[in-house]
């Protein structure tokens, strides 16, 4: 494994929800990544954010990590649940609350 | 990048999609993407899009900043 690589294994793991995103969750720099947010918000669920802007090895390796070649990606319990798009789709249909309900995920303080 | 040209390589990539391209801000760079496919069926959405995103190469995040892409198979 790359240094990135255990860096991002590290952050995924050690974190029930992750999004890595551009920008920060008070101020995203993107609209993908600013949508990503509305949607944790909406959930109101408990989650971190790594500003991808602000470590260019991150961002790199990010891509890599889940072959997934765009920003925002969101994680649940350490596994890879899409960018987005999905988050969208999955948001819509339920599926997103359903997800963080089976992985008994926290809702925010 | 033009609308033709992304649907043209998604299919080169996954034949049996049905290709569907807006171009939301009419500047060339901001595209939706409804990409159909009966081969989707039964693979998971990050799958698909994976599948999407592998034919359109490196061109995601680069010559292609934003796409906003759904996927699903017939009816």
């Amino acid at each position: 494994m790359t240094d990135a690589t255990t860096r991002i294994d590290e952050i995924v793991r050690s974190n029930d929800v992750v999004l890595f995103m551009k920008g920060t969750a008070l101020f995203p720099q993107c609209g993908f990544s600013s949508r990503a947010i509305a949607i944790l918000d909406h959930l109101g669920v408990g989650y971190e954010t790594v500003d991808v802007l602000q470590d260019g090895e991150i961002r790199q390796g990010i891509k890599a990590y889940s072959d997934w070649p765009t920003i925002p990606q969101l994680y649940v319990k350490g596994e890879f649940v899409g960018g987005s798009d999905i988050m969208m789709e999955m948001y819509e249909a339920g599926e997103l609350q359903q997800l963080l309900d089976d992985k008994q995920v926290a809702k925010a303080g | 990048m033009q609308a033709a040209e992304i649907e043209a390589l998604i299919v080169a990539g996954i034949p049996d999609a049905r290709v569907e391209i807006t171009d939301l801000a009419g500047d060339g760079d901001h595209y939706a993407a409804r990409v159909v496919a009966e081969s989707f069926r039964g693979q998971p959405r990050v799958r698909q899009h994976q599948r999407v995103y592998a034919a359109l190469g490196d061109r995601m995040g680069g010559a292609l900043h934003a796409l906003q892409l759904s996927t699903g198979t017939p009816d």
